[in-house]
């Protein structure tokens, strides 16, 4: 089992879902999140005063895949994420040891 | 239908008083009197109360919003815990000595005791000050400018100062600075009264000078006495909601109608023209700061139009029943430009760090607004200055009285002088007292939870 790992903008989250539901991708968990790649933030100002904002707010979705999943579920994070311009975000691909469903104790693939 | 009733008995009062002058005893005339001084009392009385309660609602949730809004999330509550503890702990202290100080009877400087926990002031008018109003109106309206005086202050050591240390600068500030200033400008006999034989007569309608300057210059010494905020500047110390300031801003907006048309304690003419003048003062002072950010930085704030509203409602307070209300436009417009040059560029410069700019913003809108008034206040608008002859005497510089300019200075001076001073040697005697600041770990863990033991925002509950 593979987790993915994306890292993307708040507002295409919702297009991320659906094609996440398209691939097949039954669970998912999406938390909000604050950090900078190459992007490195914006600044704001008030009173005249600037301030640079480097950690900017985004949205990272995890799933957990069955090992043979991996390049299609990416595929399609990427395509739905993606608008060309420097802040899309980065997606990560860890091994995951183990999987329980906590209501029946159910193991591995099945769990997920 | 219900008005034309509650008017009949007196309009057929005056008609048979017109129609038989001669059958009519002087008996029926007198009471014919007493029924219109009644009404009267009655109109201005239903005005003033309103305006006093507009005041306090400037303070909270008015002043209390727009600062909360500008602190970060850790500080919301002591923030708004300063402007709310206000209210009551400056009316406490107004009824009990703080409107005596003020407006009995005194010397030059500073009021008597006569009024002392309200003694003689009672329904009846108090013709010194407001001939129709019941004096308890009065007293009351002006115990809410002392809400928001002290208020106002608190803006500029937001996030840092001990809660016990606000409370006891507080109420030594208010009997030490704001009463004999209020006593000198507005008092009977008051040194800078010119409508009670001041020795040097200044023009503040509502209180540039007693509230604005006196709350600005003694927010700057606050600032300069306890130093910056940890981190200040190098780390970013962003409002944490600024719908709420916007909300607040609004309040205040409204409340000063209350404050400045209401400064005319009665409900005719002179009551409408200094509302326009507020409106107007407060529209182009948005306008000004707006479109001053614009140029200099590309980008039209929320903060910055609200603050240039709130730049411009200062500088048209000593002004507003004075000047025509046109007048209001320059007033404003000038006031938002001075308090923007001042707050986002002279600032950065100087290095202090006045959380709110309660310096920027209240010092500087109101000598701004002071000065102005000199120039523009005309007999044309306020004929309440009379000579003996009874013919109304020339205000500021376009009825000819260019001089009055000096004397606004002078007023200024006095002010600041008074809020400087005053500030400074409560502020070192509230040091050794209590201590000013908070620890440097409860300036880092925020004020809500080190001093108030609660927080502003806990969404899991």
């Amino acid at each position: 089992m593979k987790k993915i790992e994306a890292i993307i903008q708040p507002f295409k989250l919702e297009e991320v879902k659906q094609a996440l539901a398209a691939a097949g991708v039954g669970g998912m968990t999406v938390t909000e999140v604050r950090g900078h790649g190459r992007q490195k933030g914006h600044t704001e100002i008030y009173r005249g005063r600037e301030y640079v904002i480097d950690l900017i707010a985004k949205v990272k979705v995890e799933v957990v895949i069955p090992d043979d999943r991996v390049d299609e579920v990416i595929d399609a994070i990427a395509s739905a994420a993606r608008t060309g311009r420097i802040g899309d975000g980065k997606i990560f691909v860890t091994d995951v040891i183990e999987a329980v469903r906590i209501r029946n104790n159910e193991r591995g693939q099945a769990a997920l | 239908m219900l008005r034309k009733a509650a008017r009949y008995p007196i309009y057929i009062g005056l008609l048979s008083g017109c129609a038989f002058p001669s059958q009519m005893s002087a008996a029926s005339h007198e009471a014919i009197m007493d029924a219109i001084r009644a009404a009267e009392l009655s109109a201005h009385n239903s005005w003033v109360l309103i305006s006093a309660a507009l005041v306090l609602m400037m303070t909270g949730p008015g002043l209390a919003l727009f600062y909360g809004g500008l602190v970060r999330k850790k500080n919301v509550l002591g923030t708004m815990m300063h402007s709310f503890c206000l209210m009551a702990v400056a009316s406490v202290l107004w009824a009990v000595i703080g409107y005596s100080l003020a407006f009995a009877e005194g010397s030059p400087l500073v009021g008597g005791l006569k009024y002392a926990l309200l003694r003689d002031v009672g329904m009846e008018p108090n013709p010194t000050y407001a001939a129709g109003l019941p004096h308890l109106t009065f007293m009351a309206f002006q115990m809410m400018f002392a809400v928001i005086t002290p208020a106002l202050i608190s803006g500029a050591f937001a996030e840092r100062m001990k809660f016990s240390a606000m409370l006891l600068f507080m109420v030594l500030w208010l009997l030490v600075v704001y009463s004999p200033l209020a006593h000198m400008v507005w008092g009977s006999g008051g040194l800078l009264n010119a409508f009670s034989g001041g020795l040097i007569p200044c023009l503040d309608f509502a209180g540039g000078t007693v509230v604005h300057i006196s709350s600005g210059v003694s927010a700057l010494v606050c600032a300069l006495v306890l130093g910056k905020r940890l981190g200040y500047p190098h780390e970013p110390i962003r409002p944490h909601n600024l719908p709420l300031s916007v909300a607040g801003a609004c309040l205040l907006w409204i409340g000063w109608f209350g404050f400045n048309a209401g400064s005319a304690l009665s409900s005719g003419g002179l009551a409408a023209s200094a509302f326009v003048a507020t409106q107007l003062g407060a529209a182009s002072g948005a306008l000004a700061w707006m479109l001053a950010e614009w140029a200099h930085n590309k980008k039209p704030s929320t903060l910055g139009a609200i603050t240039g509203a709130v730049a411009g409602l200062v500088a048209i307070t000593p002004a507003a029943g004075f000047v025509f209300p046109i007048h209001g436009l320059i007033i404003g417009a000038a006031a938002g430009l001075a308090c923007y040059l001042m707050v986002a560029k002279a600032k950065a410069r100087w290095g202090y760090d006045d959380s709110l700019d309660a310096f920027g913003v209240h010092g500087v809108g109101g000598t701004v607004g002071a000065l102005l008034t000199g120039v523009f206040a005309t007999r044309a608008v306020n004929a309440g200055l009379v000579d003996p002859s009874g013919a109304a005497l020339p205000l500021g510089w376009i009825d000819g009285n260019a001089v009055q300019l000096l004397r606004q200075l002078f007023g200024v001076l006095v002010a600041s002088a008074l809020a400087a001073a005053g500030t400074a040697i409560l502020l070192r005697l509230v040091d050794w007292l209590v201590g000013l600041r908070v620890d440097p770990e409860d300036e880092i863990r925020g004020l809500d939870l080190a001093l108030h033991g609660e927080e502003a925002y806990s969404l899991e509950s």
